[in-house]
């Protein structure tokens, strides 16, 4: 691939990401102040953004967190809310065919749930090109690290996510990138499922159950939906 | 630099943990069939995914975010991602101010 190439799809990506990494600031802010109230060093807060880099499933963990850590029940409760990847992770595999072996296992250790989306969106449209995908990934990542830090040295005063919108932001983008994916009535059945199971799902169980209780919905359903010659006219990217 | 064990050992873990959910996907997907309901299955998984994590927020949070929920899509599907994501935060803050 030629270098030029490459930078106009490495700013391609980071255009992409644009929105989402917006979106996250008052998060990172919040977080980062959390942390600090719940006793983390600054040095513990940054090794946690930079080698966990799952917004939810951090968000969660800090508002368990006691001293010393419960490691274990953190460990379970990471896992809990982080299971949705195996699916994420399986869906996007045969969207890396631009990828080097080693390059695969990189690039899905960046897997935050707005890279993975844009990724996916990017595929139904054009080859996903690694350059492309660190575009989303880099701007995401160093994005939550800085934030994060700033909500370290700013403290709790300043970020209220609801207070503006933007915990509606993530749920306005994730419709926008849900409209992407229409295939037509197995699509609207998918959806169906998908939402039904998560509703009843979070109104019943305490935590977050419902994300992998509507995924395997959805996907349960698609595979019951489907008819033999429903593959015929789909050009995918593999 | 303070770093106490005990958070130390629960940040590599939370780290390790999701790093693990994150690759096993690359490895489980040997197993799906290709074509069919295989293929379905994968097909549907970005759909299936992205519409359990909103599900709570559209539908049971209340009013202003349902209503929102409704405008982001109308203009999603006629304008860019970015207009789509102004209007529904623009319409979730008046509506909470009219509603809530």
């Amino acid at each position: 691939m030629m270098p030029t190439n490459s930078s106009a799809e490495f700013r391609a990506g980071a255009m992409a990401i644009l929105p989402a990494a917006v979106a996250v600031i008052p998060f990172g802010l919040l977080l980062g102040a959390r942390s600090v109230e719940k006793g983390l060093s600054t040095a513990e807060i940054f090794l946690m953004c930079a080698t966990v880099f799952a917004g939810s499933a951090q968000f969660v963990v800090i508002d368990l967190w006691s001293q010393p850590a419960p490691w274990a029940f953190i460990a379970l409760t990471t896992l809990l809310i982080n299971i949705r990847h195996v699916l994420m992770g399986a869906s996007l595999a045969g969207k890396l065919g631009g990828f080097s072996s080693p390059g695969k296992p990189v690039a899905v250790s960046f897997m935050a749930d707005e890279i993975w989306a844009m990724a996916e969106r990017r595929a139904l449209e054009a080859r996903l090109t690694p350059a492309y995908y660190a575009g989303l990934a880099g701007v995401l990542y160093v994005n939550w690290l800085v934030w994060n830090m700033a909500g370290v040295v700013l403290g709790t005063a300043i970020a209220d996510p609801e207070s503006l919108g933007f915990d509606f932001a993530f749920t306005a983008i994730f419709i926008g990138l849900l409209t992407g994916f229409w295939r037509g009535t197995q699509t609207a059945w998918v959806l169906v499922a998908s939402s039904a199971a998560a509703v009843v799902v979070k109104y019943a169980v305490e935590g977050p159950w419902y994300i992998m209780a509507g995924g395997h919905a959805g996907v349960m359903v698609a595979i019951l939906v489907w008819r033999s010659g429903d593959d015929a006219g789909k050009a995918h990217v593999a | 630099m303070n770093i106490d064990p005990a958070t130390f050992l629960a940040i590599v873990a939370m780290a390790v943990i999701t790093w693990l959910t994150r690759v096993s996907g690359l490895w489980l997907v040997r197993f799906v069939p290709k074509g069919g309901r295989g293929a379905a299955a994968l097909e549907a998984v970005p759909a299936a995914v992205l519409m359990s994590v909103i599900a709570p927020m559209v539908f049971m949070t209340g009013v202003p975010e349902s209503l929102a929920a409704a405008i982001t899509l109308l203009v999603a599907l006629r304008l860019p991602l970015i207009a789509a994501v102004f209007a529904g935060v623009g319409s979730v803050v008046m509506l909470r101010m009219l509603l809530g």
